[in-house]
């Protein structure tokens, strides 16, 4: 059995009065990829932040490798190096190149030498395809291309744990593809991660293990193919239903005659 | 507690001759805050025609007062006309003039701002609906530049009551006079009057000026 | 105009503009320090520090620099803090300009995405390497503007340092009016030195704004 990575015991997370995450728990081992799906609103980027300390937590914790996780501690950024996150709206910093980007983290924070980590970033852009773009400007890349840029400065810093944000979200459909793949190689190299996402097969393709949050907690836990195949929640039956139905009314809206129920 | 020397203030009519003196600075700014903004509207319509020659030579004025210093404007008034025309004019004339011409050259400027802020497309569809210029000013253009101007020329207004300070240094008696002679003649009795004599009028200056501010900030949320 | 008499007096003003450049400089370089501070404080919501930051931003943009100036120099000495006249200057101008300089960096941070803060601190980044490595660029693209427009204000203000007995161009030209009655000469040569002072600022100020209306990061 793997070593467990990141431990979350009963957390509690709040609005104000409103809960978000009532009680929630949840164990990631070295090398799993845990992929978390659910309706808009239900906490699961909230639930992201939480892990990162972008947000205050009120009750339970957080531990990366034995080490707790609070937004008052004093090795903040110390964690924070070591959970590398991806965001929906990508975040590059838009005043520096897509290397000076790759590099502020590495450089500034773990004291690498420029010249070691530019070598590092070079090879994780080759990696994924943007080799060329090294010196180019945030603005004259296209989503796809700023997404996968976020990955890499992500990864230059050896993170123990990656979280993605549903990262697709805000691509056009033509560049979801070269993002998600990305990310399945990543998989496939053993890296321990944490998906928000609403792309369906790819969570399926990519997935060890699938969570559905609902209602403030986790609703239901299984392997991608007991999820997708026999869903034992009325909730999980119902949230996957909504995909098939948005895939008929595709295929109704694509038909030659364009008829509409 | 140390002596702050505030107790001066409550000797005689000290702090009534204090506010005397806030007074006339206040009146030299007010008078030169209206004249400004009714001199200001008209030049600054006339300059948001683009290319005209009065928004040409508007902005030449317009470079030059904003480069000189009030300070220096206030000399060139009240030394230069005397050598050159004759004139003898009193600190508080100079002073009145020379505000409104550096109060006017800035309200044109904000005018001018904002009525060429209004898109133009907003001209454009009014005119589709056949009002004449005169009503697409009256009916669509000066209402959303209204809206602009207000709390912008309540800022110049409180701009001008802080320049009017420089005053005293063209031998008109106001605030900053008043208290030299306060201070002066109290030398003997209250050694430190200058530090209780000065925070007041710091004071003062920040009540009279705060407001105003405020209420422009408010407006411009508002209506931001 | 007598240029013999020009020429004779033309390093005293020589002296009295570098006084001037030499405490405009300082006291604007103070004041932007000031007014980044400041504008971190507020930025970072940083308790009791943001609610004295506002009020100082309040008074100090609320009140006139010769009050400012006579406090200073002729109040503060009654309570024992004493100030010669350069100081005084100086410290009045950052007193004033903090303030200024704080809207105008305020401004410019707030125009910046909070999730931009978020993402830098997700990668590890303490919060100080993220407001300078981060913040500050992207704010001071929106900031300048204000920024320039302050440093021109500013350096106009420090034309009230003779208030406090600093020999500047003011104190110069009003000197040579009350003792030689040289009133023409003297107007010119202060109109003159002003312009030389603040015209490199003003075409300054409009050459980096109209850069930066057409840049942007990579166009």
């Amino acid at each position: 059995m793997a070593e467990t990575v990141l431990s979350i015991s009963h957390l509690t997370k709040r609005f104000g009065d409103q809960a978000i995450l009532e009680d929630l728990s949840l164990e990631v081992r070295e090398g799993e990829v845990v992929v978390i799906v659910g309706s808009s609103g239900c906490g699961k980027s909230t639930f992201l932040r939480c892990i990162n300390a972008l947000e205050d937590i009120q009750g339970g914790e957080i531990r990366l490798r034995g080490e707790l996780i609070q937004s008052d501690r004093k090795n903040l950024p110390e964690l924070r190096q070591k959970i590398g996150m991806v965001f929906q709206s990508y975040e590059l910093f838009p005043h520096l190149t897509v290397l000076d980007n790759i590099l502020l983290a590495p450089v500034r924070t773990q004291k690498r030498s420029r010249q070691d980590a530019r070598e590092e970033a070079l090879a994780l852009l080759d990696r994924v395809g943007l080799k060329e773009k090294a010196d180019s400007w945030p603005r004259q890349l296209s989503g796809g291309q700023k997404q996968r840029v976020a990955i890499v400065r992500a990864l230059i810093m050896h993170p123990e744990i990656l979280l993605f944000d549903e990262v697709t979200a805000a691509l056009d459909p033509e560049m979801v593809r070269e993002v998600l793949e990305v990310i399945v190689n990543l998989a496939e190299q053993g890296k321990t991660m944490i998906i928000v996402t609403h792309e369906m097969p790819f969570a399926r393709a990519v997935a060890d293990r699938i969570i559905l949050l609902d209602d403030q907690r986790i609703l239901e836990e299984s392997d991608p193919e007991t999820f997708f195949t026999d869903p034992k929640t009325d909730q999980a039956k119902k949230f996957l239903q909504t995909f098939e139905f948005s895939r008929k009314t595709k295929q109704r809206l694509k038909s030659p005659k364009g008829e509409f129920p | 507690m140390p002596d702050l020397g505030l107790e001066v203030l409550w000797k005689g009519k000290n702090f009534v001759r204090l506010l005397g003196g806030l007074w006339v600075a206040l009146r030299i700014s007010l008078i030169a805050a209206g004249i400004s903004i009714v001199l200001g509207i008209l030049l600054g319509v006339a300059a948001s025609r683009k290319r005209s020659v009065s928004s040409a030579i508007l902005r030449i004025w317009l470079g030059v007062i904003h480069i000189m210093p009030q300070m220096v404007l206030l000399f060139l008034m009240y030394f230069g006309t005397t050598r050159a025309f004759g004139w003898n004019l009193s600190g508080e004339v100079a002073a009145v003039i020379v505000f409104s011409l550096w109060g006017s050259a800035e309200m044109a400027d904000l005018v001018r701002g904002a009525v060429t802020s209004i898109p133009a497309a907003q001209r454009e569809s009014a005119e589709a609906l056949g009002l004449k210029p005169t009503q697409v000013y009256r009916w669509i253009i000066l209402p959303q530049a209204v809206r602009r101007l207000i709390p912008q020329s309540i800022n110049l207004i409180t701009r001008m009551i802080k320049t009017t300070s420089l005053v005293t240094l063209i031998g008109v008696v106001e605030i900053l006079k008043v208290a030299q002679q306060i201070i002066e003649a109290n030398r003997k009795a209250s050694p430190n009057a200058a530090f209780g004599v000065y925070l007041t009028i710091f004071v003062m200056y920040y009540l009279a000026c705060r407001p105003l501010s405020l209420a422009a900030k408010k407006l411009e949320k508002r209506w931001g | 105009m007598d240029w013999a008499y020009i020429e004779s007096v033309l390093p005293l003003y020589g002296k009295a503009a570098w006084l001037t450049l030499r405490t405009g400089a300082a006291g604007i370089l103070l004041a932007t320090l000031v007014g980044l501070l400041c504008a971190a404080a507020l930025y970072w919501k940083v308790p009791v520090l943001r609610r004295i930051t506002a009020a100082y931003v309040e008074l100090s943009r609320n009140t006139p620099l010769l009050v400012q100036l006579f406090f200073i120099y002729y109040g503060l000495p009654k309570i024992g803090v004493k100030t010669d006249p350069e100081a005084c200057g100086i410290i009045g101008l950052a007193f004033l300009g903090g303030g200024y300089m704080t809207e105008a960096f305020r401004s410019g941070v707030e125009a910046v995405d909070r999730i931009q803060e978020e993402s830098a601190l997700s990668l590890g980044l303490t919060r100080f390497r993220t407001f300078l490595h981060v913040i500050l660029p992207q704010a001071a693209a929106v900031s300048s503007p204000a920024f320039m427009a302050n440093v021109i204000f500013l350096m106009k203000e420090t034309s009230v340092f003779s208030a406090v007995s600093l020999m500047d161009l003011m104190f110069t030209a009003k000197d040579q009016i009350g003792l030689y009655y040289r009133t023409t000469e003297s107007l010119f040569l202060l109109v003159s030195a002003y312009l030389l002072i603040l015209l490199p600022f003003s075409l300054l100020g409009t050459f980096w704004e109209r850069r930066l209306r057409h840049a942007g990061f990579g166009t």
